[in-house]
């Protein structure tokens, strides 16, 4: 049954596994340039590197390969597994040899997680690997003005690929495309499905589950010239609907902010003199100036201040586990369910 | 080693068409006392039947005493029911070439020359059972 | 004498309509079983149910005394050969040997190897580029080189040319005699189970007609033709399987243990194409008795 699940699955793995093999090999060819470029020019390392395209390129490679594997393998190998022979007709050949059909699929299910789970690995530690100086700049504090370097490993984009998540994600994908391939018994609806399923899921989970997995920091801030931003209102005479306050979190994960008032409740309504604590260029001289740092005084005075919710990059790990353990038991429960319908099928 | 045909259209069953074969291959002495009968696997190989049916041909011809099973080496020719009249077989041909070229020659065609033949075979058998 | 198949009141529904009902029947061993019937009858339909491809709706089936796909074990004992022959297309043959082997505990390699030298079948050709004939003789192959006790086969040939059906009927016979298989093998082609089978099911509309051994069957069924008569006045052990009528004269198809000797009916024999196309005809009559009825003409 080894023998044969690799044989029918040999194709797949190969392409996956190659495409694995090259970025790895990209990553670590410059992985040691960029460690030591780290080392050398510790404060001003992402700028040097922001003006690096083809670093640039390369990050952005890694990123879209460690989403795209998982994605591949549901859509490559798990969901053909079952549809294809259903399809073909081949599990009336295979199915009566001398193999149950629960043997049958516990090796090919056992087998792609292994490959899938490993492949997920590659991509995630190869990656946390190389990202290792970018990610040390960004939580001291750096910016590279705009690249894709700014990013936190938090942030919602770059989360899924690094560290650990890629093999929750891979093993999740790959249950789900067994599943499918059991439930349509088509093989290419099953493929769309598991794509479709995957996005929805990479898209869920930083807006649902992520935020809670393990449970953010609230800390308040003062409201300073130097971090409003903006303010939000409906017309010019209009009601204030929120403040645009920026947070010095380096690493961390911004949930959500709010204006709490003097007794630590969210602000009910934002008194509409906070305009004058921005300063429009015409106003920008010694008077106005004063004005914008009376407003200031006041605000604080009146107990104004914004309250942050959010995921400190100290996080970082406690949330990777947590969410591949999510994934993964909820692919243990789409096994679990593939095992229930394969009774169903004939 | 005699070889098999089955007529797929005929009346008669197939094991005793198979029987009736043996029967006339031992009467035209194309069987005799010894020779070995095909394996019941090489038989079915080629006519494409049950073996069930090659075994019951060679029961009942092996109850007729006409052959014998020997287990593990294959079915055997024990009595030829080739007899005496054998020596007349080549005159009696001879004979019935010649009168089947006159009936020719009288302007029968074969199924004149076939009728004839059967209705004077089937009254001469009668008149004998009588 | 002991079965390889047993089943009482098995049934199997798909959505709304029953694809077998009240299927009741004992299959001896050491036979050649044809399952004949006209397509959609339900034969595929109860040769998956024997070999555990589909679960029964209503009652019970046993095969070899086991439950059918139970465990390694009882697959071992059943060897299948699906409709249309189903073959990995991009395996090769040699590569099929293989995964027999790998599947199967009591695969017989030697067996299977000079099968495939017999036939001439390149080991190197992946399945998807044989022909029909050779296809059907890969999947025999597996089946047979798996050495079980049953050999199942649903419509092997049918998508045959002669010669190539021929040759897999004389190498299934083959291996009939040499390992003594049992064998159940259903064709919509009545021609092909005469020559091969010694024990026939018809199965029509879903439903179990007739069954039993070939001979018994052939000799208790009699044709009857003679003067106009309702079936309805035969005897009660004369069973009219199917009647037809002119103005004056009557045709019947009856089974009957004891011989027919009411001089007043010619009575000749039928031949198995005959009696099955019988069986099929007279299932769609409902009453048949009605039915010559009405065609009285006074």
């Amino acid at each position: 049954m080894i023998w044969l699940t690799w044989r029918q699955f040999r194709v797949q793995a190969i392409v996956v596994y190659a495409a694995l093999v090259a970025l790895a090999i990209a990553l670590a060819l410059t992985g040691g340039q960029l460690a030591d470029a780290y080392r050398d020019s510790a404060a001003t390392f992402l700028d040097q590197i922001g003006a690096d395209r083809s670093d640039q390129t390369l990050y952005t490679v890694g990123v879209a390969v460690a989403y795209a594997v998982p994605a591949v393998i549901g859509a490559f190998w798990g969901a053909p597994m079952v549809a294809r022979e259903l399809e073909a007709g081949t599990h009336r050949l295979v199915w009566t040899q001398s193999v149950t059909r629960n043997r049958w699929l516990a090796t090919k299910l056992g087998l792609g997680m292994l490959g899938a789970a490993s492949a997920g690995g590659v991509a995630g530690l190869a990656m946390t690997w190389w990202s290792k100086p970018i990610d040390s700049a960004v939580n001291a504090g750096q910016d590279s003005t705009g690249t894709i370097f700014d990013l936190a490993r938090l942030d919602p984009a770059m989360f899924g690929a690094r560290g650990i998540a890629p093999i929750g994600y891979a093993a999740f994908a790959f249950a789900l495309g067994v599943l499918a391939g059991a439930v349509l018994r088509r093989t290419v609806p099953a493929m769309a499905v598991t794509l479709v399923i995957y996005v929805l899921i990479q898209v869920a989970m930083p807006f649902w589950v992520r935020p809670y997995l393990v449970e953010p920091v609230k800390t308040t801030v003062a409201i300073t010239a130097d971090n409003l931003h903006g303010i939000m209102g409906r017309g010019p005479d209009g009601p204030i609907d929120r403040l645009d306050v920026g947070s010095e979190l380096p690493g961390a994960w911004s949930l959500s902010d709010h204006t709490v008032d003097a007794s630590g409740a969210k602000a009910s309504s934002i008194p509409t003199w906070v305009t004058d604590c921005l300063l429009p260029p015409q106003k920008d001289n010694a008077e106005g100036r004063a004005d914008q740092q009376a407003c200031f005084d006041r605000l604080a005075d009146q107990g104004y201040r914004q309250q942050v919710t959010y995921q400190p990059a100290s996080h970082y790990w406690a949330l990777q586990w947590r969410e591949t353990g999510v994934m993964v038991t909820v692919g243990l429960l789409l096994v679990a369910l593939a095992f229930w319908r394969l009774r169903r099928l004939s | 080693m005699i070889e098999f045909h089955l007529d797929g259209r005929s009346r008669v069953s197939p094991y005793q068409q198979l029987v009736q074969q043996v029967r006339n291959a031992l009467r035209l002495d194309l069987l005799r006392e010894g020779d070995q009968l095909p394996t019941v696997k090489d038989v079915v190989a080629s006519l494409a039947i049950n073996p069930n049916t090659v075994l019951k041909a060679y029961r009942e011809l092996e109850h007729e005493g006409l052959v014998a099973a020997r287990p593990g080496v294959g079915t055997f020719v024990t009595r030829t029911l080739a007899d005496a009249s054998l020596a007349a077989h080549g005159p009696l041909r001879r004979d019935l070439e010649r009168w089947l070229a006159k009936a020719r020659r009288a302007g029968l065609d074969e199924e004149s020359i076939e009728a004839l033949f059967t209705t004077t075979f089937r009254g001469a058998a009668q008149e004998d059972i009588a | 004498m002991s079965t390889v198949m047993r089943a009482e009141g098995l049934g199997k529904k798909y959505r709304r309509r029953w694809a077998l009902s009240d299927c009741t029947l004992d299959v001896p061993a050491g036979k050649v079983v044809g399952l004949v019937g006209p397509n959609g009858a339900g034969k595929t339909t109860l040769l998956n149910l024997a070999v555990g491809l589909l679960p029964p709706t209503t009652g019970s089936i046993e095969v070899l005394g086991g439950r059918p796909a139970d465990g390694p074990e009882q697959l071992a004992r059943v060897g299948f050969v699906a409709q249309d022959t189903p073959t990995y297309a991009g395996l090769t043959v040699d590569e099929h040997l293989r995964l027999g082997a790998h599947l199967n505990p009591q695969w017989d390699d030697a067996v299977a190897r000079d099968r495939i030298d017999r036939l001439g079948v390149d080991p190197g050709q992946r399945a998807g580029r044989l022909s029909g004939g050779q296809r059907a003789q890969l999947a025999l192959t597996l089946g047979i080189a798996k050495r079980p006790e049953l050999l199942i086969l649903d419509e092997p040939v049918a998508s045959l040319d002669p010669l190539a059906r021929r040759e897999f009927l004389q190498d299934l016979m083959e291996a009939v005699a040499e390992h003594e298989l049992s064998v159940i093998l259903s064709s919509h082609l009545v021609s092909d189970l005469e020559r091969v089978c010694d024990h026939l099911i018809v199965l029509v509309d879903s439903r179990v007609q007739v069954a039993g051994d070939i001979e018994t069957l052939l000799s208790t069924h009699h044709l009857l033709t003679g003067a106009r008569r309702d079936p309805h006045t035969l005897p009660g052990d004369q069973q009219v399987i199917s009647a037809s009528h002119t103005d004056r004269q009557s045709s019947l198809l009856v089974r009957s243990e004891a011989p027919v000797l009411d001089p007043s009916w010619t009575v000749t024999e039928l031949g198995l194409e005959d009696l099955v196309l019988a069986y099929m005809s007279g299932s769609k009559t409902v009453d048949r008795g009605r039915r010559a009825a009405l065609e009285v003409l006074r």
